[in-house]
């Protein structure tokens, strides 16, 4: 240590880091209030619809899971335990805010427009899945972790150019968190200050990886500091806290203040996909006991019927509704016509180059017979 | 008409583009004040403005994010990578995410987006700037890889890709931007892509070839000439997809091919077009056709490059092979 008069603390740089990203809470577990300064500014009718959305999104999950049993559904993510970090975020969005999900992400596409039925043909595997209508700003789900986040820096600069008044949001996960295009992307509109919001839902677990071995950092909001943009972490089984963060998000970026990354603790309590991933393998009964008793919607439902806004029969309706509209679009979807090679090929390029258009005549021919 | 260098005929479209089109956006690393590392970009931000012409951060994948995310918005992305070998930094974005934009989302998206991006050999260049890869995107459904030999061909080509409504790769050979100048038409002209230049006719032996093997293939033909031999020279200029048809009609006259490339035989796209002529024309052979292209090894130490990049004479050598077979 010749010619250092003392050590240089890093450590105690770390931890006043780490100190700055307390967890953002409103409601606790019993739905109870503990954070008013923070209460956003929601009507009664607003909160019953969110709550409607939170409680029709776990029926989805509940029919998605048994229909991909069944074999009528594909590639499916579960949601169950994500409901506050999912809907209570696309619930503080504007219709002009455009929408870069993850594979997990697919009810803020529904809610933000997308019908059922396409839904459920992107699980099939479907071409018709991804024909987000015109007007619906929703990007196909991403398969590619960390891609949305390079491409949200992109439509959110190009908002910032048009002038228009709306966000770019994406979501990843705790395992995304690790990506180099995750860096990128909160880098890039940082650097453009472009109005985006980067969400990471952590939910601890990356397929069986846990959280603990993605990174040393305490929290996954501290990223942010990298990039020189504002992290919140919040109590991603809270509806209010999501909402809150993510509207406050919302007013920075559309006021030109730039993006921020909004971390949500969360938990899902399936599976990592329906394709053969086992839970009980990487997770133990106690840890999921625990996150069960956070479940959002339970806090929610106390805080609406303390509240005197919401009971066992409006939530029935919604549980009916759900249902009927998910076997409606399992109806439509079954309806659609069967994919040719010849509609693969349609889409390629708005011109078919040589190759493409010879080949098209071949399955043109095969499939006239 | 004027005279001009390749890099001038590059920044004299990209002018014309972002005059033409206010959706053009062109953006990279030092593209901006700088006006580029090859001047490809001069004067254009000045011109135009920093909303059109802008710098990024160093991160090839993120520039790929850009060009994704400002393509979805609407704008006509004509992001730079600085060389092309640092495309693999981005090589998601091109080939996972925009060459898939249009059909992933059954047509509802697209990606109008030209990338450009300087490579090949013969000017010493450090490691990782000068490889041939264009063999790896030519083999990705959905994107376009163009690569001009002469400043005529790199305008009407390069204002070609800029509004062609899917993703184009436009790859500038490094060693072409400044050694010749030649007669370029002011204003704006179109060449269409896929189509190939036949840049010298002969009626005994056709070279197929693209980029700087155009000219060591020229040099070769005129070499030829002196011993008697007739050669057609076809400029690819785009290659993927390949234009078949003036492959075909040349080597139906001709009767003998070779493909002419700079990458490596494991690499490029000299077997694909070996491969289309095999399927289509066989019956027209009197000889097998034979490649040029480089030894399967790592893009060479600078030092290295004179021994190890095909030139005329290898050219002269392997035609004299299939003609003489």
């Amino acid at each position: 240590m010749k010619g250092t008069k003392a050590l240089i603390d890093g450590v105690q740089q770390l931890k006043a880091v780490e100190e700055q990203f307390q967890t953002v809470q409103i409601l606790n577990e019993e739905g109870e209030v503990v954070n008013p300064d923070l209460m956003p500014d929601l009507t009664d009718e607003q909160l019953k619809e969110l709550m409607s959305r939170m409680v029709y999104t776990r029926v989805l999950d509940q029919r998605s899971i048994s229909l991909n049993r069944q074999g009528r559904l594909g590639f499916y993510a579960p949601t169950a335990g994500q409901e506050a970090s999912q809907l209570a975020s696309h619930y503080a969005l504007e219709k002009e805010d455009f929408i870069l999900p993850g594979y997990r992400d697919v009810p803020q596409m529904i809610w933000h427009g997308v019908p059922l039925w396409q839904a459920f043909l992107w699980s099939r595997g479907h071409f018709q899945g991804g024909q987000m209508p015109e007007g619906v700003n929703v990007f196909p789900p991403q398969i590619i972790i960390g891609a949305q986040y390079i491409q949200c820096a992109g439509v959110a600069l190009g908002m910032k150019k048009r002038g228009v008044k709306a966000v770019a949001i994406t979501y990843t996960g705790d395992g995304g968190a690790s990506q180099g295009d995750v860096y990128e992307g909160m880098n890039f509109a940082g650097a453009y200050q472009a109005p985006a919001i980067f969400v990471v839902q952590n939910n601890r677990f990356a397929i069986s990886t846990p959280v603990e071995k993605q990174s040393a950092a305490k929290t996954i909001a501290q990223k942010a500091v990298a990039a020189g943009i504002p992290g919140i972490q919040v109590d991603g089984m809270d509806p209010l806290a999501v909402y809150a963060a993510t509207r406050t998000a919302r007013e920075r970026a559309i006021n030109g203040e730039g993006p921020t990354l909004i971390e949500t603790l969360t938990f899902r309590y399936g599976p990592h996909t329906m394709a053969g991933d086992d839970p009980t393998r990487y997770r133990t009964k106690d840890l999921e006991n625990e996150w069960e008793k956070k479940d959002p919607i339970v806090r929610f439902r106390k805080f609406l019927e303390a509240k005197g806004i919401w009971n066992e029969e409006e939530e029935n309706k919604v549980i009916e509704q759900a249902k009927e509209e998910i076997k409606e679009g399992i109806k439509i979807a079954d309806g659609a016509p069967k994919q040719q090679v010849t509609d693969l090929m349609n889409i390629m390029f708005e011109k078919m180059p040589f190759n493409l258009a010879e080949q098209f005549e071949i399955y043109k021919e095969k499939e006239s017979k | 008409m004027a005279q001009m260098t390749m890099i001038q005929a590059i920044n004299d479209a990209l002018r014309i583009e972002l005059k033409n089109d206010p959706n053009v956006v062109l953006f990279g690393e030092d593209v901006g004040n700088n006006g580029g590392v090859f001047r490809a970009t001069e004067g254009l931000q000045a011109e135009f403005g920093e909303d059109r012409v802008f710098d990024t951060p160093l991160a090839e994948s993120g520039i790929g994010g850009l060009a994704v995310g400002l393509g979805l918005q609407g704008y006509r992305p004509v992001p730079e990578i600085q060389f092309f070998a640092f495309i693999f930094e981005a090589m998601d974005s091109v080939c996972g995410q925009l060459s898939r934009i249009r059909y992933r989302s059954g047509g509802r998206f697209t990606a109008p987006v030209t990338i450009r991006s300087p490579f090949g050999g013969g000017v010493h260049t450090p490691e990782m700037h000068a490889d041939n890869i264009e063999g790896l995107f030519a083999q990705t459904p959905g994107m376009k890889v163009v690569i001009p030999s002469t400043p005529y061909d790199a305008k009407g080509l390069l204002i070609a890709s800029i509004r062609d409504n899917d993703p184009v790769l436009f790859l500038e050979h490094m060693k072409l931007y400044r050694s010749f100048r030649e007669e370029v038409p002011e204003g704006e002209y179109t060449i269409e892509l896929g189509k190939a230049d036949v840049k010298r006719e002969g009626t005994d032996l056709s070279i197929v070839t693209y980029g700087a093997m155009v000219h060591a293939s020229l040099k070769a033909a005129e070499e030829l000439e002196k011993e008697g031999h007739s050669v057609e020279v076809i400029d690819l200029r785009t290659v993927s997809p390949i234009d078949i048809e003036t492959i075909v009609a040349s080597v139906e006259k001709t009767g003998r091919a070779i493909v002419v490339q700079e990458a490596q035989k494991q690499a490029g796209i000299a077997a694909n077009v070996v491969a289309e002529i095999s399927d289509r024309c066989i019956l027209s052979l009197e000889a097998p056709v034979l490649r040029v292209a480089a030894p399967d090894t790592i893009f060479p130490f600078p030092a290295a490059e004179s021994v190890w990049l095909p030139n005329h004479k290898d050219i002269v050598e392997t035609a004299k092979k299939v003609i003489e077979f």
